[in-house]
C-alpha cells in the first residue's frame, strides 16, 4: 500500500500542467482517485451522505455483482456441456463460460471507459466512476451469444446518449446498462431473443464439447417459453426438455442472460449491499410487493399462458430479481425520499408484469425500470413539495 | 430592382444554414420522422415541400395587400391546401409507389408549421420575388435535413441507398447485421439530435448562453 502510494506521488508531478503526460491528467486522476480516497472535498454545499465517496460505493456494488457473475460463468459452461451431452466437471464448466464471458467483459469496459476518457480529457474534467459499475453490469445482462462487435456498438450508444449527453454520472435520466440492452433488444432482435442465442453450442478457441447436439435441445428461457406457448401454460423445460422445478429457477442452472439466472447469487449480492447500505431496502423490497401482487392478480384472470405462470415464478424468472437488485436501486436514477422509494418500487413491479402478461415482449423488467426511470424527477418533486406544503400549514396554524 | 441582389441572396441561403426551418428553429419534426426511413420517400417529401412553400409564398404575396387581414389564415389554408392537393394528385398518378409510403404525409404537409409561418412571416410583408426565392430555400433547409436523416437511416438501417444494395454481402457473412432500431422513428430524432449538436457546435451563435 505504502509503496503503491510513494510511486504515486513520485509520478504526480509530470501529469500536471507543464508536465511530460499532461495529456493522460485526467487518466492518472482517475486511477489515483479509484485506488485512494482523495484529500480534498466538496467546496460549496453540503454533500454528505457518508464517509465514503461514490468511488468507494461503487467498489461496494462491484463487489456485490461479484457471486451472480461467476455464478453465470459456470452456468454458460454447465449450459453448453448439458445441450452437447457431455458430463464436464466444474472446473471444465468454468473454464468454457470463462472464455465466453470475459471478452464481453473487457469489451464493454474498454468501450465505455475509452468514452469516458476521451470525454473527461476533451472537457477539462476528473473522470466519473459510474462506468465502473455499467462495465459489468453490461455483459451480465445480454444473452451469451451476443455478438462483440453488437456490444461495443450499444455501449458506446447507451454511454453517449443516456449518459454524456446529459452531463455525464450523476446527470443520467436512465440507467446506462439498461439503455444498452434497451439498444440491443430494438436493434438486433435476433440475437437478443429467440431459442438460439441462450446456449453457446460450439467450442470457443478449442474449448469446449466437439460433440453434436442432443436430441429435443431448446434453447428457449422459462418466460420465452411461457410467453411463447399457446393456449395453456406447458410444462417449462431446460436446454434439453426436461422439465424444471421451482428449485431450478432459484438455483438458476438454466438458460437466460449471463448474470441473472441464479436467485441465490443474485441474494448474496443483495444482502452485501443491504448490509453496506449502499442499496435501500424499501426499493426492492416493494418492488417485490408490486410484482408479486400484480401476477397473483393476473393468476386469478389467466387469459394467457404467461398470466397462468405462477406469480412467486414470476418474480424469480426473466431477470425479475436481478433489475430489483442491481438496477432498479441505482441511486442515480431512483428516488431519493423514502416515500418515493416505495413507490417507484411498486410501480417497477407492477409495471413489469403487466408488460410481460399484456405486451408483446416477455422482456418486462428492463422496460418497467426504464419507464419508471422517467418518472423518478416527478416523484422526487411531488414528494418534496408535499412535504414543503405540510411545513407550511403547520407554520401558519400556529 | 436587382434579381439577385446580396439581400435575395441572404434570403434564400440562410434557411440551408444558420436559419434552418428543421435544425434551427425545429419545425416540421413530425413529418421529419415519419417519411425519413427509406431515401426514396424522403426525396419525394422535401421536393414536395420545396415546391409547396415556394408557390404558396408566391401566391400569398401577390395576394398580400388585398387579403383582409382578419381572414388571413383562411386565405392561406385555401391557396396550401390547393397545392397540396394538386402535388398529391400528381404524386398518385406519375409515383403511385412512393405515394403510398408517404400516404397521410403529403395531405399534412398543409398543416406544417413551416409553411404557415414562412406564409405570415415574410410572404405578407414583401415582393414576389423574394418570397419565391424564400420559399425555395425553407423548402430546401427542410429536404435537407430530410436527406440525411434518410441517408443514415437507410444505409444502417437496411443496408440500401434508394433500394439498391450498399453494404456488400460479404460484410453479412462475416456477421454484421442491420440496426433494426434504425429503421424505428426514434433513431429519427437521434440522427437530427447529432446534426443539431454538430451545427451548434460549429456555430458558437446558435448556442444559448449559459448561465
Amino acid at each position: 500500500m505504502k509503496a503503491l502510494r510513494n510511486f504515486l506521488d513520485k509520478v504526480k508531478p509530470s501529469f500536471e500542467e507543464g508536465g511530460k503526460f499532461h495529456a493522460f491528467r485526467s487518466v492518472f486522476d482517475g486511477f489515483e482517485t479509484f485506488l485512494f480516497v482523495p484529500n480534498t472535498t466538496a467546496k460549496r454545499g453540503s454533500h454528505i451522505h457518508d464517509c465514503n465517496d461514490s468511488k468507494r460505493a461503487m467498489s461496494m456494488v462491484v463487489i456485490a455483482l461479484l457471486p451472480a457473475l461467476l455464478f453465470g460463468i459456470y452456468n454458460v459452461g454447465f449450459q453448453h456441456y448439458l445441450v452437447n451431452g457431455e458430463e464436464a466437471s466444474f472446473w471444465a464448466c468454468f473454464a468454457f463460460g470463462l472464455m465466453v464471458v470475459l471478452p464481453k467483459i473487457v469489451v464493454s469496459y474498454l468501450v465505455g471507459l475509452g468514452i469516458e476518457f476521451i470525454v473527461a480529457q476533451f472537457k477539462g474534467e476528473e473522470i466519473h466512476e459510474g462506468f465502473l459499475v455499467s462495465g459489468l453490469l453490461i455483459p451480465m445482462i445480454v444473452p451469451v451469444e451476443c455478438p462483440l462487435w453488437i456490444l461495443a456498438v450499444a455501449t458506446a450508444f447507451a454511454v453517449i446518449f443516456a449518459k454524456e449527453v446529459f452531463g455525464g454520472t450523476g446527470y443520467n435520466i436512465f440507467n446506462v446498462a439498461l439503455v444498452t440492452r434497451a439498444f440491443l433488444f430494438f436493434a438486433y432482435p435476433t440475437k437478443m431473443s429467440g431459442e438460439s442465442v441462450w446456449v453457446t453450442t460450439e467450442p470457443v478457441l478449442g474449448i469446449g464439447s466437439a460433440n453434436s447436439l442432443v436430441d429435443g435441445f431448446t434453447g428457449a428461457t422459462a418466460l420465452g417459453q411461457a410467453k411463447g406457448a399457446e393456449g395453456t401454460l406447458e410444462t417449462i423445460t431446460n436446454a434439453v426438455g426436461e422439465p424444471i422445478s421451482t428449485m431450478d429457477m432459484i438455483i438458476g442452472l438454466i438458460p437466460g442472460s449471463i448474470g441473472e439466472t441464479s436467485v441465490i447469487a443474485i441474494a448474496l449480492g443483495a444482502i452485501f449491499l443491504l448490509w453496506t447500505g449502499v442499496a435501500s431496502w424499501k426499493t426492492i423490497l416493494s418492488i417485490f410487493v408490486g410484482g408479486g401482487v400484480t401476477a397473483y392478480l393476473f393468476n386469478m384472470w389467466g387469459a394467457n399462458p404467461i398470466m397462468q405462470l405462477p406469480w412467486y415464478e414470476h418474480l424469480l424468472l426473466g431477470g425479475f430479481c436481478f433489475g430489483a437488485v442491481f438496477m432498479a436501486t441505482d441511486p442515480v436514477t431512483s428516488p431519493r425520499t423514502d416515500g418515493g422509494k416505495c413507490i417507484y418500487g411498486f410501480l417497477v413491479g407492477f409495471f413489469a408484469v403487466v408488460i410481460r402478461c399484456l405486451g408483446s415482449y416477455p422482456e418486462g423488467m428492463m422496460l418497467a425500470i426504464l419507464l419508471m426511470n422517467l418518472f423518478t424527477p416527478l416523484i422526487n418533486y411531488c414528494y418534496k413539495q408535499s412535504n414543503i406544503n405540510r411545513r407550511l400549514k403547520r407554520v401558519a396554524n400556529k | 430592382m436587382e434579381l439577385f441582389s446580396k439581400k435575395n441572396k441572404e434570403i434564400f441561403l440562410s434557411p440551408l444554414g444558420l436559419n434552418n426551418p428543421v435544425s434551427v428553429q425545429v419545425l416540421g419534426i413530425c413529418s421529419a420522422l415519419a417519411v425519413t426511413s427509406k431515401l426514396e420517400p424522403a426525396l419525394v417529401m422535401g421536393l414536395s415541400v420545396v415546391i409547396i412553400t415556394a408557390f404558396s409564398n408566391v401566391i400569398i404575396s401577390m395576394l398580400r395587400k388585398t387579403i383582409p387581414n382578419r381572414i388571413r389564415i383562411i386565405v392561406q389554408l385555401v391557396v396550401v391546401a390547393t397545392l397540396v392537393t394538386i402535388v398529391s394528385q400528381v404524386l398518385k398518378a406519375f409515383v403511385y409507389d412512393v405515394s403510398v409510403q408517404l400516404s397521410v404525409y403529403v395531405g399534412l404537409i398543409i398543416t406544417n408549421c413551416i409553411l404557415m409561418g414562412r406564409l405570415e412571416a415574410f410572404a405578407l410583408q414583401n415582393g414576389p420575388w423574394e418570397s419565391f426565392l424564400d420559399g425555395v430555400g425553407n423548402g430546401l433547409g427542410y429536404a435537407l435535413i430530410l436527406v440525411i436523416v434518410a441517408f443514415f437511416r437507410e444505409l444502417l438501417g437496411s443496408g440500401a441507398l434508394l433500394g439498391f444494395q450498399v453494404i456488400p454481402q460479404c460484410l453479412y457473412d462475416a456477421g454484421y447485421i442491420n440496426n433494426g432500431l434504425m429503421v424505428l422513428p426514434p433513431m429519427a430524432l437521434i440522427i437530427m439530435a447529432c446534426i443539431i449538436w454538430y451545427q451548434r457546435a460549429k456555430n458558437p451563435e446558435l448556442q444559448e448562453k449559459s448561465n
